[in-house]
């Protein structure tokens, strides 16, 4: 047998490093970091031009697989295709819209020897935004007031009770600070007819904004817990520099979450603190984030301990992680070949 | 009111909450009380050491440092 077939294969989602990045390149970056030359990389594409496929140095090879609406069967046969090729151990999705396939998936994928490391449904549905509020009630965790409201004039009524400024959310991304009906009116239009219904009304939190890499072992154990408070935002959210913190309340909350909810696998936090202090968890997104790398920089590899959690490892939680330390993320012109487009449009593989 | 145990400073004058992330930069003056106090050293030995190695009087140096710990405190850099 070949070094290339001993290779440990994981397969990633989410290669789209674009300015508001997926996380796929960084969750490899990190496992690379933690399995050196022995793993081998798949990636797995949605579109062609994700920047990943052509990073060869990051992933070994890309297959495209069918969008998340084409359903779990269109998806299992084609990983089916993909295993018989590649022999894959651990499949790491890193998008919110595709997990519930794999999810789904998780049962048929261990019969064919493809493990992975994934929330249950319970878990999943529970953190969903339209649920933020009773699952936040139900764990006595801090979490903003909110309506979910189908029609434009249940506007008025979530006004009365949460004040101005609120914020109007998407179903499934996007949210827009309104201060007055009017502007809470316009953005209700605009994200119904981006996102489709139902809209969260959210009581407007202020404050500084921190997120929480979590990686839970499905048991009610925090794996890893580490803090960063994001330095530069970007005009869509993201965070474009970030800087991890040393903050025992942010690790309780982590632990807290982990321990009520028995979270299985990666997760981020997105918290307000406030300006006396309190956490309030604002999302709960159900995979690693896209600045995940720096909990490998900082000491403690999420994406490898998820790796080795999936394979039946046992892994005791990580105490240390090094404060103070700091990412920039930067954009890189990289140039590649047309025949290298051609390929991944042509074939579904390059 | 101290300054909390776990915040970072140099002699160059950069200030480090690594709880909150943020950052700061002092003058030459701010830094070197700040090195005291993350010492231990008490306030009032520290007010001794400035008014001996400055021209300042006794008022204008309690004002100063009254304004002083309201700045760290205000940045949240003192211990509640």
């Amino acid at each position: 047998m070949s070094d290339e077939l001993k290779k440990l294969v994981v397969a990633v989602t989410g290669l789209n490093a674009i300015d508001s990045p997926g996380p796929g390149v960084a969750v490899i970056r990190a496992l690379r970091d933690g399995f050196s030359q022995n793993i081998r990389i798949i990636g797995l594409s949605y579109e062609t031009l994700e920047p990943g496929i052509y990073l060869h140095d990051i992933v070994d090879k890309t297959y495209q697989i069918p969008y998340p609406a084409a359903g779990a069967e269109a998806l299992i046969s084609r990983l089916k295709y993909i295993h018989e090729k590649e022999n894959i151990a651990v499949i790491i999705p890193n998008f919110d819209a595709e997990l519930y396939n794999f999810i789904k998936l998780a049962p048929t994928l261990r019969s064919i020897g493809i493990e992975t490391f994934l929330p249950s449904f319970e878990q999943f549905d529970a953190r969903d935004k339209i649920n933020l509020y009773h699952f936040g009630k139900k764990y006595d965790l801090l979490v903003p007031k909110d309506k979910i409201i189908y029609q434009v004039n249940e506007l008025h009524a979530c006004a009365e009770e949460l004040g101005y400024p609120l914020v109007v959310k998407g179903k499934f991304y996007d949210a827009i600070i309104a201060y007055t009906l009017e502007q809470a009116q316009k953005a209700f239009y605009k994200l119904s007819a981006k996102w489709g219904f139902p809209i969260i009304v959210q009581q407007f939190i202020t404050g500084t904004e921190i997120n929480i890499a979590v990686l839970g072992d499905g048991k009610g154990n925090a794996v890893s817990v580490v803090p960063m408070r994001k330095l530069y935002i970007t005009d869509k959210g993201k965070a474009w520099a970030g800087i991890t913190l040393e903050d025992d309340t942010l690790i309780e909350l982590a632990q807290t979450f982990v321990k009520s909810t028995h979270w299985k696998g990666g997760c981020e936090l997105e918290i307000m603190r406030t300006a006396d202090g309190k956490p309030f968890i604002m999302e709960v997104n159900p995979r690693f984030p896209a600045w995940i790398y720096l909990t490998a920089a900082a000491g403690q590899n999420q994406p490898a301990a998820l790796v080795k959690m999936a394979l039946g490892e046992n892994i005791e939680p990580y105490s240390e992680y090094e404060v103070g330390k700091i990412f920039i993320r930067y954009s890189w012109d990289h140039i590649t070949d047309v025949s290298e487009f051609q390929k991944i449009s042509a074939f579904g593989e390059l | 009111m101290n300054l909390r145990k776990n915040v970072a400073t140099s002699e160059s004058g950069f200030i480090f909450n690594p709880s909150t992330g943020d950052s700061f930069s002092a003058n030459p003056l701010a830094a070197e009380i700040l090195i005291q106090l993350k010492q231990g050293i008490s306030h009032s030995e520290i007010k001794k050491t400035i008014l001996n190695k400055y021209e300042v009087d006794f008022s204008q140096l309690e004002r100063d440092w009254d304004d002083f710990l309201l700045q760290l405190r205000d940045a949240n850099l003192l211990d509640t």
